[in-house]
């Protein structure tokens, strides 16, 4: 078999150039000009059940498969959220202690529970699925597979029958349930039990039944392991959840204790999306887990897209799904949108892509070039081709350049809401500081610290300009962030000429001598101060980095040792609370103020409470507003307490905000409808390709050039043809040389003479 | 002969399980449990409890080595490394701690592997001795004088440069070939021209002087002597008498790599994007997947033992003298 792979490659390749595809396109040529859009991805997706997938390489294909009752408008910011599979926006329900209903505008500490009453659009149906199939009699066809009948099978597409079934709210329940099941350790389940009503307990339950189950089987003598066995259906139905609960055939509701507004943002995630039991029960059945044949394989979902090839270590393609309920293209945006054409297809049935082929690149130099050849129709812009593909306008604003243009390139920029920081761990000694006295000198020192490490020189040295200097921990576009003189940190910049100027490093240094390092010289012991940076193991391409780093420390004369480490000894680091001063960075899982400042929340504290705040920082004033906050609609009051609890932070200054980093991306000029964001993930839909001006360009890039390869060759031959003459010569020529039977000759008349 | 092979699969026993000690001890002192648990639950969000849980599922919650809490023998058989070894050695793979089958994934990546590995061999052997012989044939010559300052130069250059200057030669200017990808039956073929090739220029330089010095060796030979005495053609001594005679220490360096052909390599597989075992072993490091990185090394010491077993039975194959006793 792989003697005839490659026998037959330049056969193969003469078949390319007889179809008239380019001799290096990757695709078969009966794809050529079609609707497809072409993708890379670097990492192979670890889940694909929505209830555990939480990665973003995940993500990219769960969200175009699986509708939750709530998504993004594709246009508009900031974010909003619109109806998916939802017929309208949930209604929210606050009720007291004994169950009583309470006003809309009560207060937060008067909600002991908040019903979200979701109606859902009706008429949806599943993408065709085998676990769906049925026989004449209605009865399933693969619920019941026996050892013989999973003999032949290796790929979800070997069940020769499908089916579908229409969406019902009991699927969104269903999915709820799956939060608390104890083989899916879904990463919110933590999260989620502090909120849904019953969740934890639920757990529990279902860990007993799970239990039980198991011991039945042992008395039956059936084998145990699920590993052997693969049969571990658990039937949720016969296990009520308080918090979740089926209203009609179309309505559900989720009870959760408290006010806790961010939940409607969870609900446009695909934890929240609904799965059949139809599909849970055909999965679990033996002998196809041994086949990765899973959900967490092969989804199942009523989005408009589905996942028809899954080899994660080559290529995943989703394919439109047939049974999609539509949508229209949105039809208001923000201004510019219309100027910038992503209104002329409003009103149009989504989606417009037939297909997605996302093709495994691990590394970017190959993925690069073959954006570059047209293989890939959007790329990202490595450090490495950054210069190659950017240019900055005298204004300081990002191009493509030349090169780009001319093969009709563009350049779509967004700042992403995540961002970059530096911590300091609040129980150190030395940055953190101990008694009143301690604390207050280790405030002033991470102040002059701040002021020291020049970010913006950062951002454009190493991000390649691509970030923006972060002013607290918000990034702009959430709520909360704020813009213009001020937003800005006034602890370390100051507001000069209409923009925001870092103070003058002598301000570090007097803040340094208050802090009680004169110098960087400590003031009591007469030593220099020396600090220590905690970071992951790095190759010699960030030394660079990190001489910077060491050099804005050296501003203030302070040391600063760089303590390296690989990721597992890093985290335990963090974790125990062992580091000193640390890189770490935070991508928002929904765009509201809380994700952010959740991060320096006291009861947060990594240290103890395994939570997200890995600097430790506690402030009683600072928890006291979060909880206040957290719970409050935005609005002028829930401004005003986030006015005041970043002034906290940045007085306490328990980070080096650092910066928020700026997505780049190239797009091919058949590619429409682009508006690039992080946080709504179900784009694919709203894409459009042009697939015959693609092809044409391809063809007009990548014409074969064969000349080199032939001189090459000629090259070669003719070297080799003098040493061929004289083989020849050696091999036609006697034991002895002419010349010597000359010479011989000749020495013998002279001899006879 | 057969009392000999099985001497070495009995000696191959202890090598392979002190193979599966080291590979376990140096893996664990790296990542704990723990740290496997957290790679696969994520880094948001994770509770110690889904980290118990997880570390339960997959018996990582018991201890390395020895147990103190057990008693009797199960102080031993009672450890991460006695249970996951047994299943290994009775070649239960079991599963990829993101849950998937090892042996499936094996299967199915082992074509892809043997497809670039095997023509690479086989292509190799027929370039470098070809090219070795040449060189030997015009000794003293410009072609062994400019071969030999070939193969230093192809030999002092990273194999990493092969790969990235082919792909931007053949791949980007020329047009010729896909720069990566793989596809299914005779469509794989055009993706593997280029690996293919690199993957035989690459190792051209070692691989040919290794040959011209054993092929030097011979020519000095009495019976080399004889046969040009009695009138033979250069080319009949070279390929009759030479390169029978060398076959026993080329057959020493290739037969042994040939059961490793199906590991793949590591760094083509990855730039190639090939979907083969080397690119799985990567994958496997990087996401800390200690199941799967102790089956490939346990696979890649088992394959090494057989390709030595039948190096040595190709050696009476080749030269009657050898009796394996």
């Amino acid at each position: 078999m792989p003697a005839t792979h490659f026998l037959p490659a330049f056969l193969a390749v003469l078949v390319c150039a007889c179809s008239g595809n380019p001799w290096n396109s990757p695709y078969p040529a009966a794809d050529a000009g079609k609707n497809i859009l072409y993708a890379a991805f670097a990492e192979r997706p670890k889940h694909l059940d929505p209830v555990q997938s939480y990665s973003s390489n995940e993500i990219l294909f769960t969200a175009q498969i699986y509708e939750p009752p709530l998504q993004y408008h594709y246009l508009k910011r900031p974010y909003e959220l619109i109806p998916a599979s939802a017929a309208k926006m949930p209604e929210v329900h606050y009720f007291d202690e004994k169950g009583a209903r309470l006003g809309d505008n009560v207060d937060a500490g008067q909600i002991a529970f908040t019903v979200y009453e979701i109606s859902i659009k009706s008429g949806i149906r599943y993408q065709p699925h085998p676990a769906f199939a049925r026989d004449p009699q209605g009865e399933f066809l693969y619920h019941r597979l026996g050892e013989e009948d999973v003999r032949g099978i290796y790929r979800l597409s070997d069940f020769p029958q499908t089916g579908s079934r229409e969406l019902t709210a009991a699927d969104y329940v269903f999915q709820v349930k799956r939060l608390a099941h104890p083989r899916l350790h879904s990463p919110i389940f933590g999260l989620m039990s502090d909120y849904i009503v019953g969740l934890k307990e639920y757990a529990t339950t279902l860990e007993m039944a799970a239990k039980e189950r198991s011991g039945e089987r042992k008395e039956q003598g059936e084998q145990s392991s699920r590993e052997q066995d693969g049969e571990d259906y658990l039937d949720l139905a016969r296990y009520p959840l308080e918090g979740a609960e089926v209203v009609d055939r179309y309505t559900y509701r989720i009870k959760i204790r408290g006010k806790y507004p961010q939940f409607r943002y969870w609900l446009a995630m695909p934890f929240f999306a609904p799965i059949p039991w139809e599909a849970e029960r055909f999965y679990s059945q033996k002998g196809l887990s041994e086949k990765n044949i899973s959900l967490d394989w092969y989804p199942v979902g009523t989005g408009p897209y589905m996942l028809s090839e899954n080899n994660p270590n080559r290529i995943m393609v989703l394919e439109k799904n047939p049974n999609f309920h539509g949508e229209a293209y949105p039809s208001e945006g923000m201004p510019g949108d219309a100027e910038g054409g992503l209104l002329e297809d409003a009103g149009k049935p989504l989606p417009f892509i037939e297909k997605v082929i996302y093709s495994r690149e691990r590394e970017s130099i190959p993925r690069w070039n073959k954006f570059l050849q047209g293989y890939y129709d959007a790329s990202n812009i490595g450090s490495d081709s950054f210069d190659q593909a950017v240019q900055l306008t005298g204004q300081g604003e990002a191009t493509v350049t030349e090169a780009m243009k001319e093969q009709g390139i563009r350049l779509e920029t967004a700042v992403a809401t995540s961002t970059n920081y530096v911590g300091f761990n609040m129980f150190d000694p030395v940055v953190g500081g101990v008694g009143k006295r301690g604390r207050e000198a280790a405030r002033k020192l991470r102040q002059a610290i701040s002021i020291a490490v020049d970010y913006e020189e950062y951002v454009s040295i190493f991000a390649n300009g691509r970030g923006i200097p972060a002013q607290s921990p918000i990034a702009p576009g959430i709520a909360g962030h704020r813009e213009g003189k001020e937003g800005i940190n006034p602890v370390v910049y100051e507001w000069v000429d209409g923009r925001p100027r870092r103070k003058p490093i002598g301000v570090a240094r007097a803040l340094l001598a208050e802090a009680g390092y004169p110098n960087g010289i400590s003031a009591r012991t007469g030593e220099p101060l020396v600090l220590y940076f905690d970071v992951t193991a790095r190759g010699a391409e960030d030394k660079s980095s990190l001489d910077w780093m060491r050099k804005q420390f050296q501003k203030l004369n302070i040391q600063l040792v760089v303590r390296s480490t690989d990721y597992n000894r890093f985290q335990d680091k963090i974790r125990k609370g062992n580091a000193q001063i640390f890189e770490w960075g935070w991508n928002a899982d929904y765009p509201d103020p809380e994700n952010f400042l959740f991060l320096l929340h006291g009861p947060q504290q990594k240290v103890g409470n395994e939570g997200e705040n890995a600097s430790n920082y506690s402030n009683p004033e600072y928890n006291r507003l979060f909880e206040q906050m957290k719970n409050m609609e935005n609005g002028p009051v829930r401004q005003k307490i986030i006015d005041r609890m970043i002034d906290i932070l940045r007085h306490d200054a328990p980070w080096l905000w650092g910066y928020h980093p700026k997505d780049y991306g190239l797009y091919h000029s058949w590619y429409g409808n682009v508006k690039p964001n992080r946080l709504s993930n179900n784009n694919v839909k709203y894409l459009r390709i042009d697939g015959v001006l693609r092809e044409q360009k391809r063809r007009e890039w990548n014409e074969p050039i064969v000349w080199p390869a032939i001189a090459g060759l000629i090259a070669l031959a003719g070297s080799l043809l003098p040493a061929a003459l004289v083989y020849r010569r050696r091999e036609r020529g006697t034991g002895i040389s002419d010349a010597a039977l000359k010479m011989e000759a000749q020495g013998r008349r002279v001899g006879d003479a | 002969m057969l009392n000999y092979i099985i001497r070495r699969i009995l000696y191959a026993i202890p090598i392979l399980v002190g193979v599966n000690l080291i590979t376990f001890t140096l893996f664990f002192v790296v990542n704990t449990p723990d740290d496997m648990a957290r790679m696969q639950l994520g880094i948001k969000r994770v509770t110690p409890e889904a980290i118990a849980k997880w570390k339960q599922e997959r018996g990582y919650d018991q201890p390395l080595m020895f147990n103190n809490a057990a008693e009797g023998l199960e102080k031993v058989t009672r450890t991460i490394f006695f249970e996951k070894s047994v299943a290994m050695f009775a070649f239960r793979f079991g599963r990829a701690d993101d849950g998937r089958d090892i042996a499936y994934e094996i299967r199915t990546r082992m074509l892809p592997s043997l497809a670039i590995a095997l023509p690479v061999f086989v292509l190799g052997l027929i370039v470098y001795i070809t090219f070795a012989l040449t060189m030997v044939f015009f000794r003293a010559t410009y072609v062994d004088f400019w071969g030999v300052v070939l193969c230093v130069a192809l030999m002092s250059i990273s194999s990493l440069f092969y790969i990235i200057g082919g792909q931007f030669l053949i791949s980007k200017l020329w047009h010729l070939v896909p720069i990566s990808g793989y596809g299914q039956g005779l469509d794989s073929a055009k993706f593997l021209v280029l690996p293919v090739i690199i993957g035989v220029i690459s190792a051209a330089g070692a691989n040919t002087r290794w040959y011209r010095t054993l092929f030097l060796e011979e020519m000095g030979k009495d019976y080399v002597r004889t046969a040009r005495a009695k009138g033979l053609p250069e080319s009949a001594v070279l390929f009759r008498h030479v390169l029978q005679n060398a076959l026993i220490p080329i057959l020493t360096g290739a037969v042994v790599i040939i059961p490793l052909l199906f590991l793949g390599s590591l760094i083509v597989e990855s730039f190639f994007g090939i979907p083969g075992l080397g690119s799985y072993t990567i994958d496997a490091i990087n996401s800390q997947d200690f199941a799967v990185v102790r089956v490939m090394v346990f696979l890649g010491s088992l394959l090494y033992i057989v390709g030595l077993i039948l190096t040595d039975i190709s050696y009476t194959l080749v030269d009657p003298r050898i009796r394996l006793e």
